[in-house]
């Protein structure tokens, strides 16, 4: 109990206390203030997750365990909801480094925000209750929408912020209407006493509609389509800190989420339904790994650009969880953390680019920073490994998904078509990277749709290089050690294995236990000949993107219409986005109404 | 009678959103967002209320045996009141920010962010 | 889009919703008869924690890790309207002077007369509701938001100097952080004097007296510290935004 509330606690009180003293501003000295706890955390994680080792933790707040049913809220705690919150507190060590060199002013007051921001994030993983979850879900959007319009003098943030803020509100209230929903059906908002209560009533009416608007609320923030619309905004104007953050773990948690609330709250009632929620779900995933690969791949504004790559790799994530089997689920599990750091690297890399050259453009930036160098080596690896470089991290999560998509039946079209959107994604990266770092080829032709695609500002040389390229450095190094952690594969499928167990879940929170089996662990093998053939094909065809992308060759006008059309839905109107929301929601209700009664 | 509030929620969340869609004014926008935040409170509260039961404040003259109103919905009403009003704040300083920065409120108008 | 699609694709879409809602809606038990374990919380909470108002009980005690990540959203909003609505003021601090004037000039005598004399109650009222949380309706939310309205009161009766000099706004910002932080440390203290975080450690007194219900009122008493800070806070940066622009 003490290990994981303080887990918590620690960051809360730091930050806390490092607003208190806001009005005597000694960035030094907060800086450390906010390390130190962040560290403080991880470490209380790590231990944690050392002792919850084979099984689960299950602790209760305020002392409040079962009376014959649920009264407390708890946290239940395994090993992938542990180990996401201990990559959380991972992440935001870098993010806290590159703060010092990003944000002017105000911060201290960034630095508190901050620690909220990871504790809500930790507490997240952690909690077994859904309305806890709704409520970590909340700070984590509101110090999110804080940290995106930190630096809110232009325009450009100041837009990303409001679309952010208003398709999120939308989103959590819905999520919280189905809670509402729940709560009178069952009376209980324990996740584990809501999947028991669920199970009696079965697959209904109120069920399916409660699993459209819970979903929708999480889907939003996991970015998956129709939901993402905010994404390229809020992630094109950002911070940098905050994007290493955002990028790295905000949108992984919302599917986090998903799968938690899915396994216990409502596998229980849709129980012989595994087919239909397999097929929509892969589907919402595939739709958005293409829709975010063609749209990255169309941009020239370098941020934006990276947004949809994120975009595209969560439809990946989803096509891993919506397998609905424990090596699929192991295999984002892994590929997250992998691609996680990758992403870091990548937005620390285009951050400084864009700071010190004051553009953000592929054509204002051509051939710019080639002083920069170091940054172009981090950000070309971090790009094939968006492709699916052997022996990354992220090569191994998707061998994992590979293999679990080959042997559903019915599934086995899925690894190439992730193929083709890595290959699509890291092609528009490494075009990017290309033009900006070696000046490769002729310069980008003009985006009617990017305004400001001037020739930019002159060099600034205030912007500090040598740390943040060496921060980048040490991300993909991390990505890389990710992939070569020995038995990484077997212990995650194992813990995935356990995540998927509702039985055993139920049976920790609500007490009864020893009469559940174990969960059935699946033999998991190392990447294969198939993982090795799928790499070297997304290689090859990112390289083909790129070259054809910076050898200026461009697209049939009939495609590149439908790009265009496309990309005008992504308007920046907060109207327009909810608009879509609401659509969406009412869209997968009735799916779900039609296919699983 | 007996789904009739249900309903009210119901319709509090389209109208809200329609709202939310259509304006044209961030500031009536922001305003929109808080009725369908109310539909949230009207399901909490309308799915813990008892027939004849009482306060859950319990005194001299409403003894711990008597029927009570679900008290839980109401400490998550609370909860929801004060999370979302404050999301409110934020959104409004956005907006008054925005009207500095682009001299409009006309959300057909902010336009900087596109494609 | 423009508004035409848009009109048309929120009304198809909204229309599907509620259809869908009123679907589900039908499938709950009729208004008015729940089925959720509400009675046997009450009486588990009068007989347990020896607190009268048990929807505070529930806020502060049952539930209190929701109560915990509920103050820090407060928190970090109010925080982060601030900083909001602060980075761009720079530039315009010295019309400041100007307006407070003219606010003053403006606001007819009997409500400034009417808005002194209710500020007194009202802060009286406030302390009242907030201290009594676990006794009567009411508790640190409801409490401080009544003593935030205290503030705005004054800043309505046109004493926008006093306002200056009653809450310079590192005040209320210092009164945010403490109660926020006052939570954690309560929680935090449940570590050290019991089992559980958030437990409900001090001694439990009896139904119905000021002194009962363990750390109910003192958690009650931080909460209330927070929102006062945070809701000033909130108004008192809007307001500097209508005091630069003119006054209205």
């Amino acid at each position: 109990m003490t290990v994981l509330a303080l887990s918590v606690l620690v960051p809360m009180i730091a930050g806390t206390v490092l607003s208190l003293t806001a009005s005597v501003e000694r960035r030094p000295a907060a800086a450390a203030t906010a390390f130190a706890a962040t560290l403080a955390s991880l470490v209380l994680l790590a231990v944690a997750l050392a002792h919850v080792g084979d099984g689960r933790t299950v602790v209760w707040w305020g002392n409040w365990p079962p009376h014959g049913r649920v009264v407390g809220i708890d946290f239940a705690v395994d090993g992938l909801g542990g180990g996401l919150a201990l990559f959380v507190t991972a992440l935001a060590l870098p993010a806290l480094l590159m703060a010092g060199y990003a944000i002017r002013a105000s911060a201290q007051l960034f630095y508190g925000v901050c620690l909220v921001f990871v504790a809500a994030m930790v507490g997240y993983c952690l909690t077994g209750d859904l309305f806890d979850l709704f409520v970590f879900f909340e700070l984590m959007s509101v110090a999110a929408y804080v940290l995106v319009g930190y630096e809110v003098r232009e325009r450009a943030p100041l837009e990303g912020a409001l679309t952010f803020a208003i398709t999120n509100s939308v989103g959590s209230i819905l999520f919280l209407f189905g809670i509402g929903l729940l709560y009178g059906k069952v009376g209980a908002l324990n996740m584990a006493q809501l999947g028991h209560g669920l199970q009696a009533v079965g697959p209904s009416g109120l069920v399916c509609v409660a699993f459209a608007l819970v979903s929708v609320g999480l889907l939003v923030k996991a970015a998956v389509v129709p939901f993402h619309f905010w994404t390229a905004d809020a992630y094109g104007v950002a911070p940098t800190p905050v994007l290493i953050l955002l990028a790295g773990v905000f949108s992984e948690l919302g599917l986090y989420g998903f799968a938690r609330v899915f396994w216990t709250v409502f596998e229980p009632a849709l129980a012989g339904h595994h087919d239909a929620v397999r097929a929509i779900f892969v589907g919402l995933g595939i739709a958005t790994g293409l829709l975010g690969a063609v749209l990255a791949l169309a941009q020239h504004h370098l941020l934006r650009m990276l947004a949809f790559v994120v975009v595209s790799q969560i439809g990946l994530f989803l096509v891993g969880i919506g397998l609905l089997s424990a090596d699929g689920l192991a295999g984002s599990a892994i590929f997250v953390v992998g691609d996680g750091f990758a992403k870091a690297a990548l937005f620390v890399c285009v951050g400084v680019v864009t700071h010190r050259y004051d553009a953000a453009g592929e054509r204002a930036l051509h051939g710019r920073a080639r002083a920069l160098w170091p940054l172009g080596l981090a950000f070309g690896l971090a790009a094939l490994t968006v492709a699916d470089l052997p022996p990354f991290g992220a090569f191994l999560g998707r061998s994992l998904i590979e293999d679990a998509a080959l042997s559903a039946p019915g599934w086995a079209w899925v690894p190439a078509v992730m193929a083709l959107v890595s290959a699509l994604a890291a092609g528009a990266l490494l075009r990017a990277g290309l033009r900006v770092f070696r000046g490769v080829g002729e310069p980008a032709s003009r985006d009617a749709r990017f305004t400001s695609d001037e020739a930019g500002g002159d060099e600034r040389e205030d912007v500090a290089v040598g740390v943040p390229a060496a921060l980048a450095g040490a991300l993909v190094l991390a990505a890389l050690v990710w992939g070569l952690v020995p038995g990484l594969a077997q212990s995650v499928t194992a813990a995935a294995a356990r995540f998927t167990d509702t039985a055993g879940y139920a049976a920790a929170v609500l007490g009864g236990g020893s009469g559940v089996a174990a969960p059935v662990v699946p033999h998991v093998a190392g990447p294969g000949a198939t993982a090795y053939l799928y790499a070297t094909a997304t290689l090859l065809g990112a390289g083909v993107v790129a070259w054809l992308g910076v050898a200026g060759r461009s697209v049939p006008r009939t495609a590149a219409r439908a790009v265009d059309a496309v990309r005008a839905l992504h308007s920046g109107h907060p109207g327009d986005y909810v608009a879509w929301t609401a659509g969406g929601a009412a869209v997968l209700g009735a799916l779900f109404a039609l296919t699983l009664r | 009678m007996t789904v009739l509030p249900y309903l009210v929620a119901a319709w509090l969340l389209v109208v809200g959103l329609w709202g939310t869609i259509t304006s044209r004014h961030l500031v009536q926008q922001v305003m929109c967002l808080t009725v369908v935040q109310s539909s949230t409170y009207v399901l909490l509260l309308a799915v813990g209320y008892r027939t004849g039961g009482y306060a859950p404040i319990v005194s001299s003259s409403v003894p711990p045996s008597s029927p009570f109103v679900d008290p839980i919905v109401q400490a998550l009403a609370l909860t929801d009141v004060v999370v979302e009003a404050t999301v409110v704040a934020v959104l409004l300083a956005l907006t008054v920010q925005a009207h500095k920065r682009f001299g409009t409120v006309d959300p057909d108008r902010l336009g900087e962010l596109s494609g | 889009m423009s508004v035409r699609p848009r009109t048309v694709a929120a009304l198809l879409a909204l229309a599907g919703l509620a259809a869908l809602i009123a679907w589900a809606a039908s499938e709950l038990t009729p208004f008015g008869t729940p089925s959720g374990p509400a009675n046997a919380i009450v009486r588990t909470l009068v007989h347990e924690r020896h607190a009268a108002n048990t929807v505070n009980g529930v806020t502060y005690d049952l539930r209190g890790l929701d109560t915990l990540g509920e103050e820090l959203i407060l928190f970090v909003a109010a925080l982060g309207s601030a900083v909001l609505l602060r980075h761009g003021r720079g530039e315009d601090v010295e019309q400041e002077r100007g307006e407070d004037e003219r606010g003053a000039a403006r606001t007819p005598d009997a409500l400034r007369a009417a808005g002194t004399a209710l500020v007194g109650p009202l802060v009286v009222l406030g302390v009242y509701v907030v201290v009594h949380g676990h006794l009567s309706p009411g508790g640190g939310f409801q409490g401080g938001v009544v003593l935030a309205a205290g503030l705005l009161l004054v800043y309505a009766a046109g004493q926008v100097m006093a306002l200056k000099r009653v809450e310079p706004t590192a005040l209320v910002e210092v009164a945010d952080a403490t109660g926020a932080l006052a939570y954690a440390l309560v929680a935090a203290a449940g570590l050290v004097f019991a089992t559980a975080a958030l437990e409900n450690f001090l001694p439990f007194g009896t139904t119905g007296n000021l002194l009962s219900a363990g750390t109910i009122p003192v958690l009650s008493v931080a909460v209330g510290v927070e929102v006062t800070g945070a809701v000033a806070l909130i108004l008192t940066e809007l307001l500097d935004q209508t005091l630069l622009r003119g006054g209205e």
